[in-house]
């Protein structure tokens, strides 16, 4: 009875035991509101990071964008020596190749996940997905040696011929098969993108509510069906999620890239010629950038990716709310 | 041809426990048929048997024989699709496709059997949910997310979804026990509106529901059909001391 403030004392009331303002609810409250201002900072903070991020690089790739203005995104000509920097061959090649892992990544991931979540035997999920979830922990200069030494030959001496007599007759697939260049790349990227997609699709889909599968087959839906009517639909913007994830990695995975993708800053319409990525150009050349426009001009770059990154980030988030928005939970 | 649904020997399992133990019943025609019994007592799994949904689990399995109408659902060769198509299906708590319109959730099981005329689509809906007494709330808001819907407006879209692909059969899994009294009310009320068009077989917890709404009712206690009789009697003059005790609440 002790414990019990006299009314009137100035304590604030807890708001969980309206008039049981004891001195312990009385340190619940304040406790309360250091871990909500702790909390506060540490959300504020990221978006400070990332402000803060972003004005050092604009800052440092002053003098680049001072002198080329737009002509440096729309230019394609990177010449060192004559100091003449243009970055279209960059923002090509890491599009380009991003979009190439998805097209291989998405239907593999997908699929993985739906056998994984639908179809599979109980004793057949955890090491298949434990095995999935080893490749995204494979580190990526090992998935590059094995693209040098073991892909690109492959590709060289077996599949760019092969492509090039069937679908020759496409812009896509001419020109001499070398092995190394943007298909190699965009395969590799798949390879190191399908475990984000498959196991956070998985996870996407193991949350569909059972209720839901069982809605669709009492309906005499059959196995298929079920899984597109109840399960893709209700998990839609999860897998979208999933696929976002998949393409951040891409858009800014370099070490891989670098080793397969020839490093040849020109735009050509062959998958089989070599290209070059922005996060390759920033790695290759940041040592040997001795001259401060040189150096300004990578920087640049740097910030272009991050702003591609982010922009490529939105709009994906709008198309998750274009498709009806984040499934609503079902009252009760 | 419409005689029913006649169970022969009817067991199931989980695994390897039973949890139906040899049930023999005849569910008459357009009527309504209750199922009571206290919780594990197999009553759910008995409906879900009826349509081979009981199946679906991992580990589960039936044997016996459930003749609809004349046809054994488990003869061999027969596609649990097409039962499920003529046997619809209500659970406990309303499961509406919340990504699909009211239209679609409706017209999900026509799409679903192949229906793609837009007028047919319509017209199924429209008597779907007028028969489930739910058209003049929603046929302004067709378009609007079925998640969006009160929870009894949901279950009512859920019935009207399970009627709208024209099943000879509806078995309803408790479908008013996470609904308030007035939407439970109106349920029940639809319930007797349907027996003209088809039979209507409801699990459920409470045995004022079972005396409310049912022509014949079955007890179940252990997975064992105790007793089945017309509503009345099992409710007045049980034959088994275990209905008695039951329905009197001595246990359950």
């Amino acid at each position: 009875m002790e414990r019990l403030a006299p009314a009137g004392a100035g304590a604030a009331p807890s708001r969980l035991l309206p008039g049981a303002a004891s001195a312990s609810a009385r340190s619940a409250v304040s406790g309360d509101r250091l871990f909500r201002a702790l909390l506060r900072a540490v959300g504020l903070g990221f978006v400070l990071v990332m402000l803060a991020m972003i004005a050092a690089l604009a800052i440092a790739a002053w003098p680049a964008i001072r002198q080329f203005g737009w002509g440096f995104v729309v230019e394609s000509n990177w010449d060192p020596v004559q100091e003449s920097f243009g970055a279209l061959p960059f923002i090509y090649g890491t599009l380009l190749s991003s979009i190439l892992a998805l097209l291989i990544a998405v239907p593999l991931g997908l699929g993985a996940a739906i056998y994984l979540a639908e179809l599979a035997p109980a004793w057949i999920r955890p090491p298949v997905g434990f095995l999935i979830e080893l490749l995204a922990a494979v580190p990526s200069v090992v998935y590059g040696l094995w693209g040098i030494f073991v892909l690109a030959p492959l590709l060289r001496s077996w599949v760019q011929p092969f492509l090039g007599a069937t679908l020759g007759w496409l812009p896509l697939f001419q020109g001499p098969p070398y092995g190394v260049g943007m298909l190699a790349a965009g395969i590799i990227l798949a390879i190191m993108v399908v475990p984000f997609i498959a196991t956070v699709s998985r996870d996407v889909l193991l949350a569909v509510p059972s209720q839901q599968r069982e809605a669709a087959l009492a309906l005499g839906a059959t196995g298929w069906e079920t899984t597109r009517v109840a399960v893709l639909r209700y998990g839609r913007s999860g897998l979208i999620g999933a696929i976002l994830l998949g393409l951040g990695r891409a858009l800014g995975e370099t070490m891989a890239v670098t080793m397969v993708i020839g490093n040849r800053p020109e735009i050509a319409a062959s998958l089989f010629a070599p290209g070059y990525t922005m996060a390759s150009v920033i790695a290759n050349e940041f040592t040997e950038a001795t001259s401060d426009l040189y150096l300004a001009a990578l920087i640049e770059v740097a910030l272009l990716l991050l702003v591609i990154t982010v922009v490529v980030n939105a709009l994906a988030r709008l198309l998750v709310w274009s498709v009806g928005g984040p499934v609503k939970t079902v009252r009760e | 041809m419409a005689d029913g649904i006649r169970v022969l020997s009817l067991s199931a399992w989980f695994g390897s426990q039973r949890v139906l133990r040899n049930v023999f019943v005849n569910i008459a025609p357009n009527e309504v048929t209750a199922i009571i019994g206290p919780s594990g007592c197999g009553k759910s799994t008995f409906i879900r048997c009826l349509n081979r949904m009981h199946e679906v689990v991992p580990g589960a399995r039936a044997d016996g024989r459930v003749l609809l109408n004349g046809e054994d659902v488990y003869a061999p060769g027969t596609d649990p699709v097409t039962i499920r198509r003529r046997i619809g299906m209500v659970f406990q708590k309303p499961n509406p496709f919340p990504t699909m319109s009211v239209f679609d959730n409706v017209a999900a099981g026509l799409r679903l059997a192949g229906v793609r005329n837009r007028a047919a689509l319509h017209e199924a809906v429209e008597r779907a949910l007028g028969q489930a007494a739910l058209w003049d709330e929603v046929k302004d808001s067709l378009g609007k997310s079925g998640a969006s819907l009160s929870g009894g407006q949901q279950q009512r879209l859920c019935i009207a979804r399970a009627l709208a692909v024209g099943p000879e059969v509806l078995l309803m899994d408790e479908p008013s026990s996470a609904l308030d009294p007035i939407a439970t009310a109106k349920i029940e009320e639809l319930i007797l509106e349907l027996k003209k068009d088809l039979m209507v077989v409801i699990v459920t917890h409470n045995m004022q529901q079972a005396a409310r709404v049912a022509d014949a009712t079955g007890f179940f206690l252990l997975g064992e059909l105790v007793e089945f009789a017309r509503t009345r009697e099992i409710f007045t003059s049980p034959r088994d001391k275990r209905t008695e005790d039951y329905i009197t609440g001595r246990f359950g």
